[in-house]
């Protein structure tokens, strides 16, 4: 970052920030990747800065966050109508950490509504237009952010991932996507929308950035009861560490139907790479992977119905005008200021917890998640990381799958395990397609092990730089 | 099990959602569709399995969580009704219950 951002010098924060800021307005009739962007605030920030000396670790940075991510002073819509012009009152705990650290905020990016989504079609704000081809979606939920990132906006920006909410927007715009383990950072002002499964994740186009980004806002927050207490490591210092030796878990079986097959093959590609650089290539199974989307889509909509039963128009956000009743108020409210997937997804999470279904659907997926967890135990006995595609297709086109829901989800075949089993997952980009558009592959690790994946990932991206750039660019 | 348009509506009353006609009738299929595609879960041998409560890793779960019982700042009243529809009194005024 410091040496590809716009030759980024001690001390240049009004510049960097300025230079960010521009882009972004620039850039955003043709991308919509922001919602909002702040630059009075973040020039003073910025101005703030260099008279005190700029000694913080991240001090100008330019950064984007996700809508669903409180920033007091700023929106936080989520994509959605329902809270449309809502400012939150506080900061959520990532956000005092990178502020505090001297990074600045310039805008909020565009998600699908409530971070439900994996095309970034679901926003009530417009699709994001995926930068190497714009009539390409841009992957989601975290599209904006992505996007942000890959036009070289901002060098690093926040996502949400639920079920590959920043893992396949990343490997869908050419960037680095990192979701955490459960509970290595704070949710506390991060949107809920399934409790058990949201992380906070990183974006960056060096895995530097991502390593330094996640040492600032990782560890125990008192207000996330979730966050667990474990010490938080110096990401950078484990890029630099030994590759050989390293066994890189390959589930054969993952890379069969519904691969695309140049996605395929780069991936395959990667594998190489890696026995190259002295890692054991070990053969694992995850018997229950094929369960994981079902299993996903019956615990994610369930919380998801309860985490968004707030959403009644009392206390913030949009009210529906026309009721003169409280329940038709809920009501109204929901049907006029939610989104159809919105809606679908709180249907279907009512319907599984519903009196007479709850053990048939809840029950069950629950025991399933177990299996599901235990497989990747099980395959960590014996490998250090598994590898797999970040998606099963390149950016396909904006429209192509809106209507046919199934197939929607079907994009988080290889990223639900990861939100399913708590570990941290991260996407790398590899290569482009024969149309041109970003190929990621995907490392899984055991719980805390994001020094290992960030070391495997530097590896790689030394190993094989990813110099490519989209035609739509900040310059 | 199939879904009939009586269980979408049922489902849409308890989730407070009044849902418009169109919605009705492509909502069903479609969550017919996905509550169909979920239902392979049934061919899993789940006995004996115990059901996963939540996400905690094992260093989550041993995570202490409580605190001392003492008054901490809160938000504030003003603060808390600035961004609400209609505050009116110190309060969150919403229509009536009939």
């Amino acid at each position: 970052m410091v040496k590809n951002f716009r030759g980024f010098e001690n001390n240049m924060s009004r510049q960097t920030v300025e230079f960010s800021i521009t882009a972004a307005e620039k850039l955003n009739e043709r991308l919509n990747a922001f919602l909002q962007i702040d630059r009075d605030g973040a020039l003073q920030r910025a101005t703030e800065l260099e008279k005190s000396g700029a000694a913080e670790p991240l001090a100008g940075v330019p950064i984007a966050v996700k809508d669903n991510i409180c920033v007091k002073g700023m929106q936080a819509s989520c994509g959605s109508k329902i809270l449309g012009d809502y400012h939150p009152p506080y900061n959520a705990t990532v956000i005092e950490r990178l502020t505090k650290a001297g990074a600045v905020v310039i805008g909020k990016t565009n998600c699908d509504e409530f971070a439900m989504g994996s095309s970034n079609e679901n926003s009530a704000f417009g699709p994001v237009r995926n930068p190497w081809d714009t009539t390409r979606v841009s992957g989601g939920s975290s599209g904006g952010s992505a996007t942000a990132v890959a036009a070289g906006i901002v060098p690093v920006a926040l996502g949400s991932d639920t079920g590959g909410s920043v893992r396949q927007p990343a490997s869908l715009c050419g960037v680095i996507g990192l979701k955490p383990t459960y509970g290595r950072n704070s949710r506390y002002g991060l949107v809920a929308f399934a409790s058990s499964l949201d992380q906070i994740g990183v974006f960056a186009r060096e895995v530097e950035d991502v390593a330094r980004v996640l040492g600032i806002i990782a560890g125990r927050d008192s207000h996330d009861a979730t966050s667990a207490d474990i010490p938080v490591p110096d990401y950078t210092a484990s890029l630099a560490g030994e590759l050989k030796g390293a066994r890189l878990g390959f589930p054969r079986t993952l890379f069969g139907k519904g691969l695309d097959e140049e996605v395929k093959q780069s991936v395959e590609s990667v594998v190489d790479v890696y026995r190259d650089l002295g890692s054991e290539i070990v053969d694992v199974e995850l018997p229950n992977a094929g369960y994981a989307i079902a299993v996903y889509y019956i615990i994610a909509t369930a919380e998801a119905s309860a985490n968004l039963a707030r959403f009644d128009g009392v206390r913030y956000g949009f009210r529906a005008e026309e009721a003169h009743e409280l329940r038709q108020m809920y009501r109204k409210t929901r049907e006029e200021g939610f989104g159809p997937e919105v809606k679908r997804r709180i249907m279907l999470g009512t319907y599984v917890l519903s009196a007479g279904y709850y053990d048939a659907y809840y029950g069950k997926a629950q025991q399933v998640r177990t299996l599901i967890k235990n497989d990747f135990l099980e395959a960590f006995k014996r490998c250090d990381a598994i590898i797999t595609p970040t998606s099963p297709t390149p950016a396909f086109a904006i429209g192509e799958k809106v209507d046919d829901p199934m197939a929607m989800y079907l994009n988080d075949i290889y990223t639900v395990t990861a939100n399913l089993a708590g570990i941290p997952g991260i996407s790398v980009p590899c290569g482009l397609s024969s149309e041109r558009l970003p190929i990621g592959f995907q490392l899984l690790g055991p719980y805390w092990s994001e020094p290992m994946l960030l070391r495997l990932a530097h590896g790689y991206e030394q190993a094989r730089p990813f110099v490519e750039r989209p035609p739509i660019s900040a310059s | 099990m199939p879904i009939s348009q009586s269980d979408i509506e049922k489902v849409a009353r308890l989730a407070h959602l009044e849902l418009a006609e169109e919605e009705l009738k492509t909502f069903g299929p479609q969550i017919a569709e996905i509550v169909s595609y979920v239902e392979q879960l049934n061919e899993i041998d789940t006995t004996n399995v115990e059901p996963a409560i939540g996400g905690l890793t094992p260093e989550g779960e041993r995570t202490e969580t409580t605190r001392d019982d003492e008054v901490r700042g809160s938000l504030g009243q003003k603060t808390a009704l600035a961004e609400a529809p209609d505050a009116a009194s110190g309060h969150f005024r919403v229509p009536k219950v009939l």
